[in-house]
C-alpha cells in the first residue's frame, strides 16, 4: 500500500481569517503541493493549482445513529482526486463558517475508500480574538469548532488588549484545554505548526495532558461545552471498561464531540489507546508501558452537557 | 475454486499499452481503442500501434462514455469534450464556474447527459439542452434502454427524469447515498451502488418492489449486465458477485460468486455475446470466467500497484481492453 495522503480540516467562524490562513499555507515556500477543497467555489480569492468546490452535503448513515453523519460530497471529491495521485502531497478541506466539523471528521472513519487512501491529520480552527466571546454566546457552531479542534489559531490578537486576550484565551481553554493554541496577527502562524500533526493517529497519542498548565481559570464553568478529564491511579478491567465505553458513546454519542484515553489493562504489558468522534471509536493496544512509567488510566471527554459525576462513577467502576 | 491446476493462460494473447497515468476509461471506436486518462489526455491505439495522444482536458478526466464514433469525457476543468479517432477534441459544453463534471452518460440513440454541482443537463440527439436542478447532488447517471428518460443516483434515492417534459422527476426513495446507477436492458430494473457497501434495486412497473443486495466488503462501483440481461455482475468483493435477474429479480435468491481470490474485484465486464465475465482485481490480476461452469482463464497475473481501473469489450466480443491505476493498459485478442 502506498502512503496515505494527509488531510487537514480547516474550520473557523465567519470572518475569523480562514481564507487568509489558507492563502498563507498555499503561497508560503514550503515545497509542498496541496489539493484544496473549498466551500462556495469561486467566491473568496484563493490562489492555487488544485482547487475543488464542495457543497457540504451531509447524509446520515443507515446504522441508526443520528450523530453518525458524513460528507457525501467529500467522498466523491476524494475519489476523483485519488486518480491524480502524485500531483499533490496533502489535502486541505476548508469548511463553511457555520459548519460542524464532525461530519467531515467522521467521513474519514466511516468511508472505507476514503480511509484507505487518506488519513485525517488534524482539525485546525481559526478564531477571532475580538469577536470570539460574542460568538460563543450566540453561535453554537463556533463553540463546536473550538471543542473539536486539535490546533487553534487565535487570530487578530493585535485588535485586542492584553487583558482581553487573556480573557478570550481562558474562554477557549474552558472548552478545550487540549488543543495546541497559536496566537496570530493576520494569520501569521508557522505553517509547520498546522500540518503533519497526526492528531488522529493512535501511535502518536503519547499523552493527554492539557496543552496549558496554568490553573485557576474557573470563571467559565457555566459553559455547556467543556472538557472532562478522569483518572484512575491504576489499572482497569477491560471486561468492564469496553462495554461501559461502548454503551456510553452509543447513548451519549451526540453530546460527546471528542474523546481520548490511555489505559492500563490488567495483565496487559501494553498501553491501550483510543480516540473517538461522537460514537465512532478507534482503539488499539499500543507500545509497552515503560519501566518507571506509572500504570494509570486516563480519559478525556469534550462535549456538551456532560455529567461529570456520572462519568466519573462509571469509569471508577471499571477499576481492576 | 476446486481445480488444483492453475487456470489456463491467455497471457500470450495480450498486447501491452503504456498509458503512463491512471486509466479512467477504455472505449472502442470503429477505428480502434481510445483510453481516457486521469491527466486529461485521450490515447488512441490501433492494431498494436500507438497512434497518438491528444489533450482533451486541461486538468483531469473524471468520467467517460461514448459510441462507435467518439469518446465523450467530463473533466475537472468543467468541460464536456468529444474526441474521435482523428482530429482535435471538440467541446460540447462548458460549466461557467469550471466545476467538476461528475458523471456522464450516452443513450444508444445519441442522447447525452452530464452533471455538475447540483445540476443535471440532458442534450438530445438534435442538440437541445434541458436542465434539472436536483434537490441533492446527482452522482451516477444512466438513460433508460428505450425512450428519453434518465435515472439519476442521489442522496436517499434515484430520480427518474423525462427531460422533454416539465413534470417533476419520479423519486425512487431509499435512505443513504447512491453513487452509480444502471438500468436493466429490458427496462424493468434500476440498480444503484451505495456508499454503505451495498446495491439497491427497484423493480419498476405494475408491481414495484425493492431489492437489497448487501454483504459487500467494499463499495460495488463496477456493474455489468450480461448480454441476455438476466445477470448483473458487480465488483466490491473478493470475487465477482453475479445477481440473477430472471423473473422478479434477485430478492431472496443467492448470487453467484466467480473468480474468488485473495484480492478485491475492482472492475467487471460481461462479454457482449456470451456468459463470460472479465474480472479485474485491485492486485492487477485479470481473470476470464465462464458463468455456466465457473471455469477460469488467466488474462493478466497480479502486478503490484497496478489495480484494474477500466475494461471495454469491442462490439464483436473479440478483443478486451483494460487499463490500470498505474498507467499500464493492454488489449487481449481472443484466440479463434
Amino acid at each position: 500500500m502506498s502512503e496515505k495522503i494527509p488531510v487537514t480540516v480547516l474550520t473557523g467562524y465567519l470572518g475569523a481569517g480562514k481564507t487568509t490562513l489558507l492563502n498563507r499555507i498555499l503561497t508560503e515556500d514550503h515545497g509542498k503541493k496541496f489539493a484544496v477543497i473549498v466551500n462556495e467555489f469561486g467566491e473568496a480569492g484563493i490562489d492555487g493549482d488544485l482547487i475543488v468546490g464542495a457543497d457540504e452535503e451531509i447524509f446520515e448513515m443507515n446504522n441508526g445513529c443520528i450523530c453518525c453523519t458524513v460528507r457525501g460530497d467529500l467522498i466523491r471529491i476524494l475519489d476523483g482526486l485519488m486518480k491524480r495521485k502524485g500531483k499533490f502531497d496533502a489535502i486541505i478541506v476548508e469548511t463553511t463558517g457555520l459548519a460542524d466539523p464532525a461530519p467531515v471528521a467522521q467521513t474519514f472513519f466511516v468511508d472505507q475508500d476514503v480511509g484507505d487512501a487518506t488519513r485525517l491529520d488534524a482539525v485546525v480552527t481559526v478564531t477571532d480574538a475580538k469577536w470570539l466571546k460574542d460568538r460563543l454566546k450566540d453561535a453554537p457552531e463556533a463553540k463546536n469548532q473550538i471543542a473539536f479542534a486539535d490546533v487553534i489559531v487565535l487570530n487578530k490578537t493585535d485588535l485586542v488588549t492584553a487583558e482581553e486576550l487573556a480573557d478570550v484565551e481562558a474562554a477557549i481553554r474552558a472548552i478545550n484545554p487540549y488543543a495546541k493554541l497559536h496566537k496570530a496577527e493576520r494569520a501569521n502562524v508557522d505553517i509547520a505548526a498546522l500540518l503533519d500533526r497526526n492528531a488522529f493517529d493512535l501511535d502518536r497519542i503519547l499523552d493527554i495532558e492539557p496543552d496549558f498548565l496554568e490553573a485557576g481559570h474557573h470563571h467559565h464553568h457555566a459553559e455547556d461545552v467543556r472538557s472532562i478529564s478522569l483518572t484512575i491511579p491504576g489499572e482497569v478491567d477491560p471486561e468492564k471498561f469496553m462495554p461501559w465505553i461502548n454503551d456510553l458513546t452509543q447513548i451519549q454519542g451526540p453530546n460527546i464531540l471528542r474523546s481520548k484515553g490511555i489505559l492500563a489493562f490488567k495483565n496487559e504489558p501494553r498501553r491501550f489507546v483510543f480516540q473517538g468522534v461522537h460514537m465512532i471509536l478507534d482503539g488499539d493496544l499500543q507500545r509497552d508501558w515503560k519501566d518507571g512509567e506509572t500504570r494509570e488510566s486516563r480519559l478525556v471527554f469534550i462535549g456538551r452537557d456532560l455529567n461529570e459525576n456520572e462519568l466519573r462513577k462509571g469509569f471508577e467502576a471499571c477499576a481492576a | 475454486m476446486t481445480t488444483m491446476t492453475p487456470p489456463v493462460s491467455l497471457r500470450e494473447h495480450v498486447t501491452p499499452i503504456a498509458a503512463e497515468t491512471h486509466v479512467v476509461a477504455a472505449h472502442w471506436l470503429k477505428q480502434g481503442l481510445v483510453l481516457a486518462l486521469a491527466d486529461g489526455r485521450v490515447l488512441r491505439w490501433r492494431d498494436g500501434a500507438l497512434v497518438e495522444s491528444v489533450e482533451a482536458h486541461a486538468g483531469g478526466i473524471l468520467c467517460a462514455t461514448g459510441d462507435s464514433e467518439r469518446l465523450i469525457t467530463g473533466g475537472d476543468d468543467g468541460r464536456v469534450v468529444a474526441t474521435g479517432f482523428e482530429g482535435e477534441p471538440a467541446e460540447i459544453a462548458k460549466d461557467p464556474k469550471r466545476r467538476w463534471i461528475d458523471a456522464i452518460t450516452l443513450s444508444p440513440s445519441g442522447n447525452l447527459a452530464w452533471n455538475t454541482g447540483k445540476t443535471v443537463q440532458a442534450r438530445d440527439e438534435k442538440g437541445r439542452v434541458r436542465t434539472l436542478d436536483a434537490a441533492s447532488t446527482p452522482q451516477g447517471l444512466v438513460f433508460a434502454p428505450k425512450g428519453y428518460r434518465l435515472a439519476i443516483a442521489q442522496m436517499n434515492g434515484v430520480s427518474l427524469w423525462y427531460p422533454n417534459t416539465e413534470a417533476k422527476p419520479e423519486f425512487l426513495e431509499w435512505k443513504g447515498s447512491h453513487i452509480d446507477v444502471v438500468w436493466s436492458p429490458d427496462g424493468r430494473f434500476v440498480v444503484s451502488s451505495m456508499q454503505e457497501n451495498a446495491l439497491h434495486g427497484w423493480k419498476l412497473g405494475d408491481k414495484p418492489g425493492h431489492m437489497r443486495m448487501t454483504g459487500y466488503p467494499a463499495k460495488p462501483r463496477s456493474l455489468s449486465w450480461s448480454h441476455d440481461g438476466l445477470w448483473l455482475a458487480s465488483s466490491g468483493a473478493d470475487g465477482a458477485i453475479v445477481w440473477p435477474f430472471q423473473g422478479d429479480g434477485p430478492q431472496g435468491k443467492a448470487p453467484r460468486e466467480c473468480g474468488v481470490r485473495h484480492a478485491r474485484v475492482t472492475r467487471v465486464a460481461f462479454h457482449p455475446g456470451a456468459l463470460v465475465l472479465a474480472i479485474g482485481y485491485d492486485d492487477g490480476c485479470i481473470l476470464m470466467v465462464r458463468l455456466t461452469d465457473g471455469s477460469e482463464l488467466l488474462v493478466r497475473p497480479a502486478l503490484r500497484d497496478s489495480g484494474i481501473s477500466a475494461f471495454a469489450w469491442d462490439k464483436a466480443g473479440k478483443r478486451l481492453a483494460f487499463g490500470a491505476e498505474d498507467g499500464a493498459a493492454g488489449v487481449l485478442v481472443l484466440p479463434s
